[in-house]
């Protein structure tokens, strides 16, 4: 068995999505290989090869694979797939973008977001907003996969392997890249924060979103996170959501503040290890899954824990 | 221009989904059903196309079993023109569906087909995806904002750093987010006149489509359930707690 994993990047740099969708690949077992498909994506290459137990890692470059189209990267996945036994790619915008496309190509059905792997054919993926676990197995030739990136722990270094050119292919010449406006914080980056503190629609406005819930961010070298309520209403940008729809995150510590807990939050929350919940209303669901629950109004206790924190 | 929207019958967001007690499946019976959110959010869009004058006909589709039918009639109530329902007791995967959707298309010829970007039920995300891929269109995946023009559409994305967007040559596949839209509420004059609308019957077989799932669903089962935990009194415990007690502090 030969595993492939579609990396994640920006051609600068290697996304930490892959380094769990690799630890998913170890848990299937057999040799792994890397596909960085990508534009003067040569460092990306060299740090996917340092991951351990990546044994080959296949670059194709071209100005068509820039911008991670789907429309130009799914052929060469196919053109590649031949020779492997399972795809993998992490369940993030980018591999939910590109692998359905892949797996439609290779008539086979995608197994999405798979949190457990049972066998080599079977595997557990949350439905139903998390609120149930299906386990399913796989009757296709190649097992096509997107990988729930919280759910398997990052593969660390160690790896040294070789690094192979593939010819990137043509343009579809079905789609253009115009542009991107990613949101520029020094912060963690939300999915793989160790803390997180996420705000709900109790904060009221924008403005108050910021003035409350990024300095206690600040002060605890958090990710910022948010309520799909609180995204809805403008306080927070999309890419702030967690929840069912949105982000799924497990750090060490999330903060809930002024959220009320929806299934849909919830399931985008749930296996984080500590849950603290701030809220004024003390029958809100998020007490059900917290840790730590304090009752109160969010405008007076948030500045309180800064402080306390500030010693 | 003519648009597909495609629509799914999920149970209604509101109800909570269990296990049934021998783990075989999910219990349905006597739930609550209704359009999934996501495609109401599509049917609103292209709704919306046509009220701009860039869309001039609207053809909602479904897949799945006669009740279907009202997923349908809501989306005729919503503003499309006409329904096409493949009706089948069968259990349809993602990759079927996207087969079923790729031969309505070939029939229809639209300029653009608009779906959800996932079912609340198997939230799986890939119908539009794949349904992209078989027709060899371009996809805009988890739309916040659609502008079509008479060559192309230009879709901005939500992509875990933000937004992004490109610009698709017709014909094409969106799918839609959160933010694209809020869907309007239908009113009882308009549920009155869809029901006169036309709703086609195809079958599975008509279209030429083998639906034969390629996944085996071995069980379902609750996951393991987190117990609430302590209130706290004030924000000194609650600080003692998290760096004597969690230590994750």
């Amino acid at each position: 068995m030969t595993i492939l994993v579609i990396a994640e990047h920006d051609n600068k740099e290697l996304k930490s999505g892959t380094l769990h969708t690799v630890t998913a690949a170890q848990k299937i077992g057999g040799d792994i290989h890397v596909l960085v498909a990508g534009n003067n994506c040569g460092a990306v290459a060299e740090a996917a090869a340092k991951l351990a137990g990546v044994s080959v890692v296949k670059v194709a470059e071209g100005a068509a694979l820039e911008h991670g189209l789907a429309e130009n990267i799914a052929p060469l996945v196919v053109k590649l797939a031949a020779g492997y036994s399972h795809v993998l790619a992490p369940a993030t915008t980018y591999g939910k973008n590109l692998l359905p496309r892949v797996a439609a190509l290779l008539d086979v059905m995608q197994i999405s977001e798979i949190s457990a792997v049972e066998a080599a054919d079977t595997f557990v993926r949350p439905i139903y907003a998390g609120n149930v676990l299906a386990t399913v197995k796989s009757n296709d030739p190649i097992k096509v996969i997107t990988v729930r990136t919280t759910a398997f722990d990052a593969v660390g270094p160690g790896g040294s392997a070789d690094i192979e050119k593939v010819d990137g292919g043509a343009d579809a010449g079905l789609s253009r890249f115009d542009g991107a406006e990613l949101t520029v914080s020094d912060r963690p980056e939300l999915a793989s924060a160790r803390i997180v503190v996420s705000g709900g629609r109790a904060l009221g406005s924008a403005e108050q979103f910021q003035a409350v819930i990024e300095p206690l961010a600040d002060k605890l070298g958090a990710a910022v996170g948010a309520s799909r309520a609180a995204v809805d209403a403008g306080y927070a940008p999309n890419d702030y959501q967690v929840g069912q729809t949105g982000k799924v995150v497990a750090p060490q510590l999330y903060v809930a503040v002024g959220i009320s807990g929806a299934i849909q939050h919830l399931a985008g929350m749930k296996d984080s290890k500590v849950i603290v919940a701030i809220n004024k209303d003390e029958e809100a669901p998020i007490f059900q899954v917290a840790d730590y629950g304090l009752v109160g109004d969010l405008f007076s206790v948030v500045p309180e824990l800064i402080q306390a924190l500030g010693d | 221009m003519k648009v597909i929207v495609a629509v799914k019958r999920v149970v209604d967001f509101n109800v909570k989904v269990r296990p049934k007690t021998d783990g075989s499946d999910v219990e349905l019976a006597n739930a609550k059903m209704s359009m999934n959110p996501f495609d109401e959010i599509a049917v609103e869009e292209a709704v919306r196309l046509k009220e701009a004058g860039k869309v001039t006909e609207i053809v909602a589709v479904s897949m799945g079993v006669k009740a279907c039918e009202e997923t349908l009639r809501t989306a005729l109530a919503m503003g499309a023109d006409r329904a096409v329902h493949v009706e089948t007791d069968a259990v349809l995967e993602p990759l079927a569906v996207a087969k079923l959707l790729k031969a309505v298309a070939e029939k229809e010829q639209p300029q653009l087909l608009i779906l959800g970007k996932q079912a609340i039920d198997d939230d799986a995300n890939q119908v539009g995806q794949m349904t992209a891929a078989l027709l060899g269109w371009a996809q805009g995946t988890f739309a916040s904002k659609v502008g079509l023009s008479s060559e192309n559409v230009q879709v901005m994305r939500e992509v875990d750093g933000g937004l992004e967007t490109v610009t698709l040559n017709l014909p094409a596949v969106v799918t839609t987010d959160l933010r694209l839209n809020e869907p309007r509420f239908v009113k009882l004059p308009n549920i009155m006149a869809a029901k006169k609308k036309p709703l086609d019957k195809l079958t599975t077989a008509d279209l030429g489509v083998d639906v034969t799932p390629r996944l085996t669903l071995v069980n379902v089962a609750e996951p393991a359930k987190r117990q609430a935990g302590v209130k706290v009194a004030n924000v000194a415990e609650l600080v003692a707690k998290l760096k004597s007690e969690a230590k994750v502090l």
